[in-house]
């Protein structure tokens, strides 16, 4: 490992205050630098490592940019068509009642493609965990117009931004799912600053917690960037979801179970 | 009350250079390097080995995960 | 000694399934297969086995739960019929692409498109040259019985597991639906150790499992291709499954399969009433085909009827094989019809003797 070591001195394994998860191998991520993506995965996987789980967990890839990530998860994996990582995800929860199981699923794959796996999961209650990385862009194949992708917003297949009676409305996949009796917990996170950072694992901690009291589905939107896709610097690009995505996408709880 | 200081350590080679944590820094000790790491991005590093408090904000930011935050007590 | 039972082919599947040890069925209504699902629903098999049978949303839904289940190591299965099994194309494809075991059974009918309810054996193509995209096999069986539909079942998972491949039963809505005397196996225990290759939670001392269909590296996914058809060229090999009925003094056969087999098999009796020798040449395993088997019966005979309830599919493989030594026709009814045995007689004597 090359570093650049400032105080030596204090580098000492009972100094040591943060570390990455063992629940991540050490690949390099292939995601542009600054992409949430890393950040969310990071915190899946340092919530599986706090719970114990890594030999009890099952993750569901989706297509899109984290196609890749059973690359990085030190846990057994599932690649699953475009879209249908809900589908995937239902049969091996039922037929493994006693495991964990994840999906991971970006804007495209969740809330264009995979709708009606989607609703239909959530809507059965299946007790799995639901994770979708809303960036408001296909990042994948070069920056298209997704389901999530804002009013005006530019992308390469609205090049002079999203018109809505030309190309339809952006969709609140989050609040659609909120109103199924399947889900028992809803909520609307991001990564970009150390505050929200904290809130998602939180929220990441609770979503396990509660598929492991069977009650239901757990489902956590997290509102990221595309740096690539909105052709800005990293920074700025958080800068512009912060000002932009949030307004329409407001973070926060929208279903929460009630307290026994 | 006792002091806490902190320090970094910066996996360099796997910096991808998004200067996320710079932001991040509540004592803007952290800064992006001149030189380029093997994949050819500028690298985040400790400007200031006094400012760090090791509060783990720039690691827990860090999409890449390639900060290793230490923290002690002094005085 | 257990008795026969009257049952209809899809129940008669959905009940060998229960005793083969089935973990999961996942599956979508669809005419002319849903006694599948109904019986299983019927059935409680979660309280008989502890079998997970789930409603899907749709045909894609349902074959994405079969790719999460086999991936989980389980015994699992799906049925549909065309126009269903069309829609799990992509599926199937990534099934194949991703080395899992699972049943698929097509209780056919009549297309394309909508097409209709009724039988037919028109999902030939799709089932043994791939169906969906990318180079690969499903080895398909075609049972000409309600007997075969049950026995069938075990023989798809012994396959599917032998070779970490997705098996195809073909059947049609004739045999789907008759009601036929049957008897089942005892009860097969559900597996207890899943495959080592199952993505079921990784313990301490193995790495992770990962289960997908894709390589972004083209020389390594080269290498894959080449390993499926190693796997392929292995399954030709030694899986091949036929039947041959009064081929020995035959001047002539029909090739059949399925529904049409059964109606050829009256054709021959009635052709050797009039004094043609006929045989049936059935083949079993539809993929891999009996391309051998059907070559060396061409060398004794005069010529061959491929009566199919389809346009002409399984004719082409049958000429394959003949490579043009001896006449090879087809005869068949489309969109559902089914052909009388007179008429089919009257094909062969059209077509082949005096053509």
């Amino acid at each position: 490992m090359a570093e650049k070591v400032v105080n030596q001195e204090m580098i000492k394994p009972e100094n040591l205050v943060y570390q990455k998860t063992k629940v991540l191998n050490d690949n390099v991520m292939h995601y542009c630098p600054g992409c949430g993506h890393g950040t969310a995965h990071r915190i899946i996987a340092e919530v599986i490592e706090e719970m114990d789980i890594q030999s009890e967990i099952i993750g569901i890839a989706p297509v899109g940019c984290s196609v890749l990530m059973y690359n990085y998860f030190n846990v057994d994996m599932q690649e699953a068509a475009h879209g249908r990582a809900p589908a995937v995800g239902t049969a091996v929860k039922r037929l493994l009642p006693e495991k964990f199981v994840f999906t991971y699923q970006g804007d495209g794959d969740l809330a264009a493609i995979g709708t009606a796996e989607t609703i239909h999961a959530c809507n059965r209650g299946e007790n799995i965990t639901m994770f979708f990385i809303n960036n408001g862009i296909y990042g994948m194949t070069g920056g298209q117009m997704a389901p999530t992708t804002l009013e005006g917003m530019k992308s390469s297949t609205s090049p002079y931004g999203r018109d809505i009676p030309m190309m339809g409305n952006p969709l609140k996949m989050t609040e659609l799912v909120a109103q199924l009796p399947g889900t028992c917990y809803v909520t609307r996170q991001a990564v970009h600053d150390p505050s929200h950072v904290r809130k998602t694992k939180k929220a990441v901690r609770k979503a396990l917690e509660y598929q492991k009291k069977n009650m239901g589905t757990s489902f956590i939107e997290i509102v990221s960037n595309c740096n690539s896709g909105w052709k800005m610097a990293p920074v700025e690009a958080n800068n512009w979801m912060v000002e932009n995505m949030f307004p329409f996408f407001p973070l926060g709880d929208l279903k929460v179970p009630e307290e026994k | 009350m006792a002091k806490v200081k902190g320090t970094i350590v910066v996996d360099i080679e796997k910096c991808k250079g998004c200067e996320i944590c710079v932001t991040a820094c509540p004592t803007s000790v952290i800064s992006m390097s001149v030189e380029v790491n093997g994949k050819g991005y500028p690298y985040a590093y400790l400007n200031d080995p006094d400012g760090c408090t090791g509060c783990s904000n720039c690691a827990i930011v860090c999409p890449d995960g390639v900060i290793t935050v230490y923290r002690q007590k002094i005085g | 000694m257990e008795e026969y039972k009257l049952m209809k082919g899809n129940e008669a599947i959905a009940e060998a399934a229960i005793r083969a040890g089935t973990d999961g069925y996942f599956g979508y209504p669809i005419t002319p297969q849903s006694e599948v699902m109904e019986y299983l629903m019927a059935e409680k098999p979660h309280e008989r086995t502890g079998m997970v049978v789930l409603q899907a949303e749709s045909e894609v839904a349902s074959i994405n739960m079969l790719y999460g289940g086999a991936a989980a190591g389980k015994k699992v299965f799906t049925s549909s019929s065309s126009p269903g099994v069309s829609l799990m194309q992509e599926g199937i494809s990534y099934i194949a692409g991703a080395e899992l075991p699972c049943l698929i059974v097509n209780v056919a009918r009549g297309g394309p498109g909508l097409g209709t309810i009724q039988p037919g054996q028109a999902d030939y193509f799709q089932a043994t040259k791939g169906g969906g995209h990318g180079d690969y096999n499903l080895i398909v069986l075609a049972p000409a019985s309600v007997q075969e539909m049950a026995d069938f079942v075990s023989l798809s998972y012994d396959l599917a597991f032998k070779y970490r491949n997705p098996v195809m039963i073909l059947s049609d809505g004739a045999i789907g639906q008759m009601m036929e005397k049957v008897k089942f196996k005892e009860q097969e225990p559900r597996m207890k150790t899943p495959p080592d290759w199952a993505t079921v939670g990784k313990p301490a001392d193995r790495g992770p499992n990962i289960i997908t269909s894709l390589d972004l590296d083209p020389a390594r996914q080269e290498r894959f291709n080449h390993k499926l058809q190693e796997k392929y060229k292995k399954i030709r090999e030694k899986e091949i499954l036929f039947e041959e009925i009064d081929c020995e003094d035959a001047d002539y056969a029909f090739v059949a399969y399925g529904t049409s087999a059964r109606i050829c098999q009256k054709s021959m009796q009635l052709a050797r009433e009039e004094g043609i020798k006929v045989g049936l040449f059935r083949p079993i395993t539809l993929w891999p085909f009996p391309y051998e088997q059907v070559t060396r019966l061409s060398k004794k005979i005069k010529g061959m009827l491929s009566v199919e309830l389809s346009a002409g599919q399984m004719v082409e493989d049958v000429r394959l094989a003949v490579e043009g030594k001896i006449k090879v026709h087809h005869y068949g009814r489309m969109g559902g019809m089914i052909p009388t045995p007179e008429e089919i007689v009257l094909a062969l004597k059209k077509q082949i003797i005096g053509g």
